[in-house]
Formats: structure tokens, sequence, C-alpha cells
């Protein structure tokens, strides 16, 4: 799973959000003042009666990544994505799509880019419960007159995408939640449109479902290459899916980052506080937590060699590797006496091979059986060549929590 | 002490104003007199010109379908429609008939759209609900006055007088089933892009059916009611003969004529009830 993680950078920006506020109530212009001049929410609330919604916020969506907005309940998520398709108008600020600003266009240009470009999910997945499955999973198409015979190929194939072509003539309320959502996937889907607008798509849900559904969009966005923006205020749900993330707080974003560079260094008490009780053990991989590895060259150097780094590093042993850096094993200290006594000058003699090594993104979860019960510390390697080294100090530090847990490899 | 002022002529005033209307208006309400009047008269012909068997088997098929093959309906609708064949009330049955069809497709013509623009528009709506109050709680029969002011007497301002009565249940039933469709549907077909036509169409209507339908029933039953009542100014039917058994005071007669509308209406009732009722599912 987390080589999806990675980020599918260098791509251009298909969506960049600029200033993008909304002010509900009556009154817009003294809440925007009162706003720039860097009043709270609540405070806005009370002098103008006035909601902020969403709050100057600024970002951009690389195409083909999954965006995660989080943030808890009120804090004006689903605001900021009806925002980006313009299901609610802006009260300032602008939504470039492809370069196109939706915020100034007419009702034509608007419907055009909904039908073609952009698609949403809803929480509560917003079928019709007067049209089957099929009939459901083809309102896009219909709605931008395709002719009848491709709409429902066209819906199908959607369906056969998230699994459920033997459900087609069924109604809504003859499925179950997560099957019903598959649909609301389907209907998103039917349109090929390049972004996804998914708000809080999977919190009706129940748990083991909703992981299932996390694991089939990683999986579809992978194999579709879409772009997704997708709202949740679970923040597990957000380090599963995203690319990166951006956390709103009262209208406003806070952070903006990959799931490492938020568990690692939240950028307030507020994002802190959010990540806090987070499984690190699922977030932090062995990248985190290694350090630079002593190591000889065996095809350099001999057990003299490597005792004497032995010594001076005070270690009990230490990783053997050629001239590329390919890890090769290890030796002892107790290994090397023996051999500079005896007047061997081959390392090869004497290398032990037994090492326990990890992947550099091997979850910390994982690392924690491997690392117990190895009296040695584990190899961190990257195509087989030595990365870094893992001591077990290091993982206890950060299963505490340790927020020194080095990120320039980051 | 009530007595701050002399007597507002409302009365007076409301003579005038209906005086000024019917001359100004006789260019349009004399032409719908005549043609409205000659088109009814057809219907009501061709309908008593079908056999009478005819219309009963056919009623009741239809019964027996659209009761999802109960025999309930249409046992009642044989035996029902038999009883006013052999009371000699047929051709009134169908005078009747005529006058609620024509006047409650006149309703659900007017009043469906109302209904839509009310709850597309708070300020129409805002409009809207004081005036059709004022149209339901008025007396039924004083509909009757402005309407033989502006048509005469006979069927046309029967089916006037009907249309302001029994309008209302269906302008607020489509304003309140197009409002309580789920916001999350609306954002929905909106979200795919759909035009207001597309969404009202394919999403709201749907949605709001089935209270739009139980508005329909209320007009139909409404419009009934108030062609029984027409017949006081000359509007043929079951009701004639209610009135003149009244000014005769024959008790027998009045019963016969008044068994024959409650027949009518219930079959008329349960027609469109269940035919709504079955589209449920
Ligand atoms: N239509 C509306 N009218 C007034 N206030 C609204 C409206 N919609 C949302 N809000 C307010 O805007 C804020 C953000 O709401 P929302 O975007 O729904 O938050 P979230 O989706 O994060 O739970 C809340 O304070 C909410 O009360
Ligand atoms: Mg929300």
């Amino acid at each position: 799973m987390h080589e999806k993680k990675k980020r599918k950078g260098g791509g251009m920006p298909i969506i960049q959000v600029e200033n993008l506020t909304k002010v509900f109530g009556k009154n817009t212009k003294q809440a925007l003042k009162l706003m720039n001049e860097g009043l709270s929410k609540n405070e806005i609330l009370e002098k103008t009666g006035s909601t902020v919604g969403v709050n100057r916020a600024s970002f951009s969506v690389e195409a083909g990544e999954i965006f995660v907005i989080m943030g808890l309940s009120g804090s004006g998520k689903s605001t900021l994505v009806r925002l980006i398709n313009r299901l609610i108008e802006p009260t300032q600020g602008s939504i470039l799509i492809d370069g196109e600003d939706l915020s100034k266009m007419d009702k034509k240009a608007l419907r055009k880019i909904r039908r073609e470009k952009l698609s949403m999910v809803f929480q509560r997945f917003a079928l019709f419960p007067h049209r089957t499955i099929l009939e459901n999973a083809e309102f896009g198409l219909e709605i931008q007159n395709v002719d009848k015979t491709e709409r429902k190929e066209r819906a199908r194939k959607a369906l056969e995408l998230v699994g459920l072509n033997g459900y087609i003539q069924q109604t809504p309320s003859q499925l179950s939640g997560g099957m019903q959502q598959r649909v609301g996937l389907a209907r998103a889907l039917a349109n090929d449109p390049e972004v996804l607008l998914m708000d809080e798509a999977f919190s009706a849900l129940d748990p083991l479902i909703r992981k299932e559904m996390q694991d089939e969009l990683i999986d579809l966005q992978a194999s579709m290459k879409k772009t997704i923006i997708f709202i949740t205020h679970d923040l597990d749900e957000a380090l599963r899916l995203g690319d990166r993330i951006a956390l709103m707080k009262d209208g406003a974003i806070v952070q903006i980052g990959t799931p490492e560079e938020i568990l690692v260094n939240p950028a307030n008490d507020y994002v802190e506080k959010f990540v806090e009780d987070v499984d690190r053990t699922k977030i932090l991989t062995a990248h985190h937590i290694m350090k630079r590895p002593e190591a000889v060259n065996i095809e350099k150097h001999g057990p003299r060699v490597a005792l004497e780094r032995m010594q001076k590093e005070g270690i009990s042993s230490i990783l053997v590797v050629d001239s590329q850096r390919n890890l090769k094993g290890y030796v002892t200290a107790d290994d090397a006496s023996d051999a500079k006594k005896n007047n061997i000058r081959d390392l090869n003699e004497i290398l032990k091979t037994d090492i326990k090594k990890v992947e550099k993104d091997t979850t910390m979860h994982e690392i924690f059986n491997v690392i117990n019960g190895s009296p040695i510390p584990v190899a961190v390697v990257e195509d087989e060549k030595l990365a870094g080294i893992i001591v077990r100090g290091a993982v206890i530090a950060a299963l505490a929590g340790d927020s020194e847990v080095n990120m320039e490899h980051a | 002490m009530l007595k701050l002022m002399s007597q507002i002529p409302i009365a007076d005033y409301t003579d005038t104003f209906t005086k000024k209307i019917t001359n100004a208006f006789s260019f349009l309400f004399d032409p719908i007199k005549e043609h409205f009047g000659n088109m009814m008269d057809f219907t009501s012909s061709s309908l008593s010109a079908i056999p009478p068997v005819v219309v009963i088997i056919i009623v009741a098929i239809l019964a027996f379908f659209l009761s999802g093959k109960k025999f309930g309906l249409a046992v009642f609708s044989i035996v029902g429609l038999w009883l006013i064949h052999n009371q000699e009330l047929w051709d009134k049955l169908m005078d009747t008939f005529t006058l609620v069809l024509i006047s409650s497709l006149l309703s659900v013509i007017i009043g469906v759209p109302i209904g839509i623009w009310m709850s597309k528009s708070s300020i129409v709506e805002a409009i809207c609900k004081p005036i059709l109050d004022f149209m339901q709680t008025m007396p039924a029969f004083v509909y009757l006055i402005p309407a033989v002011a502006f048509f005469g007497i006979g069927m046309v301002p029967g089916v006037f007088a009907s249309l302001i009565f029994a309008t209302p249940p269906t302008v607020r039933f489509t304003n309140l089933g197009i409002r309580q469709v789920s916001k999350e549907l609306v954002e929905a077909s909106e979200a795919f892009g759909s035009t207001g036509a597309q969404k009202l169409f394919k999403v709201e209507l749907p949605m709001a059916r089935q209270t739009i339908m139980a508005g329909i029933n209320q007009t139909v039953m409404l419009s009934l009611s108030m062609v029984v009542i027409a017949s006081m100014i000359g509007a043929p039917g079951l009701g004639r003969d209610v009135l003149s058994a009244l000014q005769r005071a024959s008790v027998g007669s009045g019963f016969v004529a008044g068994i024959g509308i409650v027949i009518l209406a219930i079959i008329i009732d349960r027609f469109t009830q269940t035919a709504n009722n079955k589209n449920k599912d």
C-alpha cells in the first residue's frame, strides 16, 4: 500500500483555489472586513450575525493526487468542497480548473464544467430512490443527453468497476449502505470526470466496509488516475488515503502537507491535538527512524579495520557492504578479534549473513516485530543497498511520540 | 359606541367592481362561456351516449387492476353504478362527472405550475399562501355569485366556482412536495450539471409525486362538492335533484340523489388514491 502513497508530483495543478471565502448571512461586507482584521469566527458571528463557512482558503491540487480535506465537524469542509463546484456561491476568491476561473463563469459554462470535469459523491449517498441502480449510474450522462444505448453501456461499465454488475435492475433501497455508496461512486465515474469530489463519502459506513471502500478507492485511483478531493473528519482515513492533507479549523486551512509532515511536524497545537492519538506505528516508516549506518567495505577492509571501527563507536557488530553499498552481512567484534589473532585478512571468512533487514518504507508496526529478538541493529535497505540502521532505542522513542524523529530523509 | 363612522359600503364596492370586471372582460367571458359550454355539453352528451353497461364494465375492469387485482372496488363500482342506473339517474351522473372531470383537470393544469412556482420562490410563496387560505375558507357558494355575474348560469359558472374553490390543495401540496425533496438529492442533480428543467422533471417532480397526488385527490373531492352546490346556479347533474327535492320537501328523491353523489364520490376517491398508492412501489 505504501508505494501508492508517494507523491504523484511533477504534474500541473488541476485545481487552484485562491483566497476562497464563504460568509453565510446578510452582513458579508462587514464580516469580510473583520476577517481581514484577523478576528475569530466566533467574534465575527457575535459582531455581525454572519457565519464564516470558509475563511480565505488557498491551495492547489495536482492531477492524479488524492487531496484530503480534514477537520472537525463544523470546520467548513462541506462548504469548501461545495464552493469548488459552486453548489455554494463564493463570497470572494477564485477557483481555477485547468486554468479557467469557475467563480466568474455564467450558468451555462458552469454546467459544462460540472458535467465534464467535476463529479461529486455524497455522504448519505444521495441516490435517486425512484430510479434503478443502472438509471442512477447513468444520471450524469442522461443530463448531457448522451444517446441512450451509449449511456447505458457506460453506466454499466462504471458499475462493473465498483463490482455491482449483478444489481443493475434493483432500486437503491434494496442495497446495503456500502453497496449504495458504490452506486454513488459509479454514478460519479460514469461521467469520466477529471476530478472526484467526495464529501465524507465513507463516513456513513461501518468500519469494516469503510476500510474495504478505502482500499478500493486507492486501487481505483491507481488504475484510473483520477484526481480526488476527499473530505473526512477522520484522521486515520485521511492518513490512509491522502497524498496530501489539508487541515481545517473554523473555516481556515491551518496546515497542508503529506501525512508524514502533518504527523511529525504539526504546524500548531490544534494540529498536534488532532494527531495526538493516531497510531504512529502505522504511519511512520523505517525511513523516519533510521540512523546513518556504520559499515565496512568488504573489498577494501579486513578484520582489523572492522574491529577498530567497532571499538571507536562502542558497538559489538558492524555491517558489511561492497563498493556499490550492497549489503553483504555483518561481522561481530568477537569474530573480528579472533580473525586478527589468526591473521585472517579476508572479511568473507568471518562474515555472517543472517542479517535482519527491512525496506525503507516498512512501517514501524512491522519493524517492531522484526527488531524484537534481534540482538543486532536492523539494516534498512533500498534496492538491496544499505540506507541506514535502526537501533531499538529509536523504535521506542518513536513509539513514545518523541518528536526528535528525524525528518531530514523525508 | 361602535358607531365610529357610517357603514362602509363594501358590498356596494364589490358590486361595482364585479360589474366593471364583467363589462371590461365580456370580450373574454362571452366566448369562454360559449365555446367552453359547447365543449362541456359535447363531453357530457358523448359520455351519455355510451351504453351504461359498457361504462360499468370499463370502470370495473379499471378498478380491478388499479387496486392490485382485488375485487372490492370493482364489485362496489358495479353495484353502485347499477343502482344509479336503476334509479334513472344515469344522465345526471354523466353531467356531474363531466363537471368534476373538467374542473379537476383545469385545477390541476393551473394548480401544479403555480405550486412549482411557489416552491421556487419564497416571495411567490409568501404572496400566494394568504390568497390560498382566503380561497379555501370562504364559504363555497359565495363563489357562485361572481361566477353568475361573469358567465351567467349553467355548466361554465359551475366550473369557474369549482376552480376557485378546489384548486388550492393542488397548489399547496405541489409546493410542499417539491420543498420536501431532500437537499442532498437536489444538490446531486445540480452537481451533475442539470438545468433547472432537468432538475424539476427528473428529480423534484418524481420525488414529490406522492404528495402532489394527495393534493390532487383533495382537489377532485372538493370539486365534486362544489359541482353539487353549483346546481343552485343551474349546473346540471345530481345536485339539481337534491336542490329540487329540497324545494319540494321531498325526502325520498333527495335521498336517492344523495346516495348517487356518495357512490360517485367513493368511486372517484378510491380511484385517485389507489392509483397513487399503486405507483408508490
Ligand atoms: N447554509 C448555511 N447557512 C448558514 N450557515 C451555514 C450553512 N451551511 C453551513 N453553515 C455553517 O458553516 C460552518 C461550516 O459548515 P460545514 O461546511 O457544513 O462544516 P463541516 O462539513 O466541516 O462539518 C458551520 O459553522 C455551519 O454552521
Ligand atoms: Mg460536512
